[in-house]
């Protein structure tokens, strides 16, 4: 969660960049890189995404989070114009989601990449490169760089289908940026990498968000998700459960360690006006506040009572066990 | 500008694959059987001191079965390169690295349809090429009209390879070329029956024949083409492959056109509407 200090984005007219920060961008026209409203898709009988309403700020770095089956590839395709809502709408970048033109400023790396295995690594870029209006001169710049980028230099004039997975979804990556877009969808990108390839996908969406990208991210491994996005929103059959700012500590979920002595069960009690749970095992004291600001209340609380705080920890929930209380735990085991 | 980079990838990916080669050497394989066939009936003919103009509808008669074997060569190998260029690459998922550029679906499959056309040019091309040469160089005849003969077995390529993206809209690869070899079987038998029918002046055999080249008008192309190229005598032995006892009209021919176009159309509307 580096470099929250300034952002750039693209002038229509002059081709350039100016620094605008997150906020900045919310004031201007068009801020939203991605709005929903009421998205829904069936197929033949199954409801694939049901109620799907959540918005985008551009230049951020978004985590799309749900179990399996959520909806949440079946979203995406929906807002790259590869699958047809049933209802509701789709805006990217100020446009209807199948407006072809805006797909220029569009990058996409689907999930487990793959392409036609007779190109070369090269060839594969190039082709991408066209395909996006790219013209010739900016590819000859563009296809060494992006190759550099994902480590793959050495391996420009081999053929895909000597590729490893790992080494298809860092080719994967380089097509998605190849035109750089302004959007990136990214479905899965740390999928069948090394640790170097995820640390490379870290360090790549850094520089998209540096440059004033948006980066829409849905992976499954969420200590990446927590590391790298600035916002996240939960689904779960289809419809945004939850969303959290990653940046905002001060207002996220805590939870609370504490050691003390001469804790009442009223004491204890009375810890559920700030609490969603409390529980005393010995000295051990174990709750959970939905903001840090009331923290100060409930050590006042504690001490006022006649408790001896020995020990009063914050511990703010991880991404996983906040995904898990709100899916709840998996009930097929 | 889309369709091109389609059409210029498809081709190069059509080339690429090991069906299309195995069909340049059973094609080569089969004008050097050809070859030999023709010159060994050429001195069999000379041996028996046959009167020239009888020797030279001999000759040209053998001349429509290399047409013929071309026909099916191409047909077949149209079918087998494009059968899975839609369905496959949906299955795989590549198709979505593509459609979400800023190109739309009817010029990625107008560009694939044209790679592959491309392709199927250039082997009409070299097929008929090949068998002309030798028939002129071994046999000492030509056909007559060889670029409509020609023009019309392509269209007839044309038609399958159509046909074969409409299914791949919507069906597996497996699925897809069951169902186009089967429309294009249905033709053949068609087509025999119409025949049939035209020689024993049944009506109602030649009208089964007519409505399965409506079904599938493949056949149809093929016998026109065959009529196109043949000599008067060769027409009037009534009875062959390449024979006409009922030569398919110049309005089949419209239709055949109309058939492809509107194909293309609907493959276009089902591509367009289908969730990748």
């Amino acid at each position: 969660m580096s470099c929250r200090s300034g952002r750039l984005q693209q002038s229509r007219d002059a081709g350039e960049f100016t620094r605008l920060t997150p906020e900045e961008h919310l004031d201007q026209p068009g801020s939203l890189a991605i709005q929903t409203l009421a998205l829904r898709k069936v197929f033949g009988t199954k409801v694939a995404v049901s109620n799907l309403s959540l918005t985008v700020r551009r230049g951020e770095v978004f985590g799309f989070l749900g179990p399996n089956g959520a909806g949440k590839s079946t979203s995406i395709k929906m807002l790259l114009g590869l699958v047809k809502p049933s209802s509701g709408q789709a805006f990217v970048l100020g446009v209807p989601s199948d407006d072809i033109d805006v797909r220029a400023k569009i990058g996409f790396l689907p999930e487990d990449f793959r392409f036609y295995t007779w190109l070369t690594a090269s060839e594969l870029l190039k082709l991408h490169g066209r395909l996006g209006g790219m013209p010739a001169s900016l590819l000859r710049e563009r296809v060494p760089a992006l190759l550099d980028l994902v480590g793959l230099s050495a391996h420009r004039e081999k053929r895909l289908r000597d590729f490893s997975k790992g080494m298809l979804q860092r080719i994967g990556l380089a097509q998605a940026l190849i035109h750089e877009p302004e959007l990136i969808f990214l479905d899965e990108p740390t999928s069948g990498l090394d640790p170097m390839g995820r640390r490379l996908v870290r360090d790549v969406i850094r520089v998209q968000r540096d440059r004033g990208a948006t980066v829409f991210l849905n992976s499954h491994i969420l200590s990446e998700i927590e590391i790298t996005c600035d916002r996240v929103v939960f689904i779960k059959e289809g419809e945004v459960v939850a969303s959290r700012d990653l940046r905002a500590f001060p207002d996220a979920e805590v939870g609370v360690v504490a050691r003390a002595r001469n804790l009442s069960t009223q004491t204890i009690a009375g810890l559920s006006q700030w609490s969603t749970s409390a529980r005393l095992d010995g000295e051990r004291l174990t709750l959970t506040t939905h903001s840090t600001s009331v923290l100060p209340d409930i050590l006042r609380y504690l001490t006022a009572s006649g408790s001896d705080i020995f020990e009063f920890t914050p511990q703010r929930l991880s991404l996983e066990d906040l995904f898990l209380k709100i899916m709840g735990e998996d009930r097929g085991l | 500008m889309g369709a091109w980079i389609m059409a210029g990838v498809t081709f190069r990916e059509a080339g690429r694959k090991k069906i299309l080669w195995t069909a340049v050497l059973a094609g080569s394989a089969f004008l050097a059987l050809f070859g030999t066939g023709m010159h060994f009936q050429l001195k069999d003919i000379t041996r028996h001191s046959l009167p020239p103009f009888v020797r030279y509808q001999l000759e040209a008669a053998m001349l429509q079965v290399g047409f013929y074997a071309v026909d099916l060569l191409a047909v077949v190998m149209t079918i087998l390169t494009s059968v899975d260029t839609l369905s496959g690459e949906m299955a795989s998922g590549t198709i979505q690295a593509i459609a979400t550029k800023p190109i739309s679906r009817w010029q990625i499959l107008l560009g694939k349809w044209m790679g592959f056309a491309g392709m199927v040019a250039a082997y009409v091309a070299a097929m008929f090429g090949g068998v002309t040469t030798v028939g002129y160089f071994i046999g000492g005849v030509l056909p007559h009209h060889t670029l409509s003969g020609a023009l019309l077995v392509f269209l007839e390529c044309l038609l399958v390879l159509t046909v074969t993206f409409v299914c791949g809209t919507r069906f597996s690869t497996l699925t897809n070329g069951v169902i186009v070899l089967g429309l294009h079987g249905l033709a053949f038998i068609g087509g025999w029956i119409e025949q049939i029918g035209a020689m024993t002046d049944s009506p109602r055999l030649v009208t089964v024949g007519v409505v399965s080249s409506l079904i599938m008008p493949t056949e149809s192309i093929w016998r026109r083409a065959s009529f196109e190229m043949q000599s008067s005598f060769t027409r009037s032995l009534q009875f062959s492959p390449f024979s006409n006892a009922s030569a398919p009209s110049v309005a089949m021919l419209g239709y055949a056109v109309v058939y492809l176009l509107v194909a293309l159309v609907v493959a276009i509307y089902l591509f367009q509407q289908r969730d990748l």
